[in-house]
């Protein structure tokens, strides 16, 4: 089984986030890069599919030179290679980056791509999605569980819905994305570390995977949420009571 | 130009989340001077439709097939895209429920369209409109322009009342184009069975009031001491990461940056830290109670009401004085 898996850096996310004076972007000074947690788990997930179904585990990434960090990350896990499309990772939308994989899935022809269901950054949940529909797949989002069935044509995927679990069969190759639940992402050992930096990755850049470098979709001001005030502290529970009843009004 | 609201149902049983979508596009449709309609896929749902009839949808446009009996994302991509060509729609929206998040990314791309996630604002700006969607777990609320000629939205539920029914009757008319496009897009992905969460409690993402546990718990057997507070006042109950990562709580129950997004009237936190992640999720609710008993907890900085205690103390306590309150 040939498993494709996106690696995107994202600032810390437990980093606090300040904006630019001009509201133009985030100020990037003093933040560290990590891998998007839920590519985490989504690495962690093509290693176990790799471990029962054999096969092939390649990291992908988007981004300048110093990406290659965000990929050696996932070959220090264990995976066997990675690609590197070289290029700005400024001016990335969901459905470009979705163009990107949906090339380097043309080039590499895999049984599976797995994604992160969402990146901690922009948050917007659309990436699988969209390489999905691009590549007329069947998609599995939001998956806490992956089973390999019959043979090795289906995958059966549980997917943390509203109201509960719901479970479906999807015909590969297929798009496959992360919740956090799936797995517990294995840390890189020190011999996996070592062996990672021997380990190839190969560099194109989104020109020649014939991708056009637009975006549907921009943002133009950033800005602060509306801070909300902290209220008071009560000393007891008939007081907590007395203030909803009576203050607030929501009993 | 026109604008499409993707209804959403399960079991032909009409999902709230979708008057949510049609708040929204109620404020699109008068911004820009235009009429709205919407898309109700799926198989038996004319009682949804009919349902539907009276927001003031200009048309109702139904793809109701066998195909269509569970929500797939490749049907109903197919449906929901060839209604929007159908009605003309240059803005297509829908909740960001799970659906919603799952479905919409494949209708932009059979649209061309550009797709913002989780709008929370579609103020008029400029003789345009101007969107408003969170990023890095709504530290930073930013402004996106969607570039392309039709536009796809999913709705943040937690930022737009249901809308009320306002009487009047839609046009219903059946889409055979959506239904041969559902039929079309094959097989390759097939509905196994739904383990629902469920049981009495509200819906978190349409409760009023909600009560939600943290790790403070310390276990799966004490989380359910919230099942009687909840009850004391007919809330649902609602989780930080955390307490769902340690196995305290269901996956579907989790609030914050990853989870759901809610704002109820009434939002009590039990021993939860408040970490940023689970503020994203909650810090719309009108208003906010925290109970914990490290008072350095950030989540008081949000709270309206602090309670400083033990939760194992407070929560029974509590429950009992929701009760005699109720009992007059």
């Amino acid at each position: 089984m040939k498993i494709l898996v996106a690696a995107k850096r994202v600032t810390d996310p437990d980093a606090t986030i300040r904006l630019k004076a001009d509201l133009s972007g985030i100020e990037l000074d003093g933040l560290e890069y990590k891998v998007n947690p839920f590519d985490e788990n989504a690495i962690e997930a093509a290693l176990q599919l790799q471990t029962s179904q054999g096969g092939e585990v390649i990291v992908v990434s988007i981004g300048p030179d110093e990406v290659q960090t965000t990929i050696r990350t996932g070959l220090a896990m264990g995976a066997d290679r990675g690609i590197l499309v070289t290029g700005s990772d400024e001016h990335l939308d969901g459905d470009l980056v979705a163009r990107i994989f949906a090339a380097l899935w043309r080039r590499e022809d895999p049984d599976v791509f797995l994604l992160g269901k969402q990146c901690i950054d922009g948050d917007s949940n659309q990436v699988g999605q969209l390489l999905a529909e691009y590549l007329d797949l069947p998609q599995a989002c939001f998956a806490s569980e992956i089973e390999i069935i019959d043979g090795g044509t289906t995958a059966r995927v549980s997917r943390e819905v509203d109201g509960g679990i719901e479970v479906i069969d999807v015909t590969l190759p297929a798009v496959i994305t992360a919740d956090l639940r799936l797995n517990e992402p294995r840390y890189a050992s020190l011999p996996g570390i070592m062996k990672a930096k021997r380990k190839t990755i190969d560099r194109v850049s989104i020109d020649e995977l014939g991708v056009t470098p637009d975006q549907k979709v921009k943002t133009i001001l950033y800005n602060k949420p509306g801070d909300r005030q902290a209220g008071i502290m009560v000393e007891s529970v008939t007081e907590l009571v007395d203030k909803l009843q009576n203050e607030a009004r929501v009993l | 130009m026109s604008i499409l609201v993707i209804a959403e149902q399960s079991g032909g049983v009409l999902r709230k989340s979708t008057l949510c979508a049609v708040s929204c596009a109620r404020e699109l449709a008068t911004v820009l001077g235009v009429d709205w309609h919407l898309a109700v896929s799926g198989h038996n749902v004319s009682g949804v439709a009919t349902e539907l009839a009276g927001y003031g949808a200009s048309t109702i446009r139904v793809a109701d097939d066998a195909s269509l009996s569970e929500y797939l994302a490749m049907p109903y991509a197919a449906a929901a895209a060839t209604i929007a060509k159908e009605v003309g729609a240059k803005w297509v929206l829908c909740s960001s429920s799970t659906i919603g998040k799952d479905l919409m990314p494949r209708v932009a791309v059979r649209l061309d369209a550009g797709l913002a996630s989780d709008v929370v604002s579609v103020a008029g700006a400029d003789g345009g409109v101007q969107l408003v969607r969170p990023l890095w777990a709504g530290n930073v609320m930013a402004t996106v322009d969607v570039l392309t000629e039709v536009k796809c939205l999913t709705v943040r539920t937690s930022d737009f009342d249901a809308a009320a029914a306002t009487g009047g009757e839609s046009a219903l008319s059946a889409s055979e184009g959506a239904v041969a496009a559902a039929q079309a897009s094959g097989a390759k992905m097939r509905f196994v069975r739904l383990d629902a969460t469920g049981g009495a409690r509200p819906d978190l993402n349409e409760a009023d009031r909600i009560i939600s546990g943290g790790r403070g718990l310390k276990s799966e057997e004490n989380f359910h001491i919230l099942d009687e507070l909840a009850d004391s006042i007919g809330a649902a109950i609602g989780a930080s990461r955390a307490a769902v990562d340690a196995g305290y709580a269901p996956n579907d129950y989790q609030i914050g940056q990853t989870g759901k997004s809610v704002a109820p009237d009434l939002y009590i936190a039990v021993a939860i830290s408040g970490a940023i992640q689970h503020l994203a999720g909650m810090k719309n609710s009108k208003v906010i109670v925290a109970i914990n008993k490290d008072p350095e907890a950030p989540i008081f900085q949000v709270a309206d009401y602090g309670l400083v205690a033990d939760a194992f103390q407070a929560v029974p306590e509590l429950a009992e004085a929701f009760r005699q309150v109720r009992a007059g």
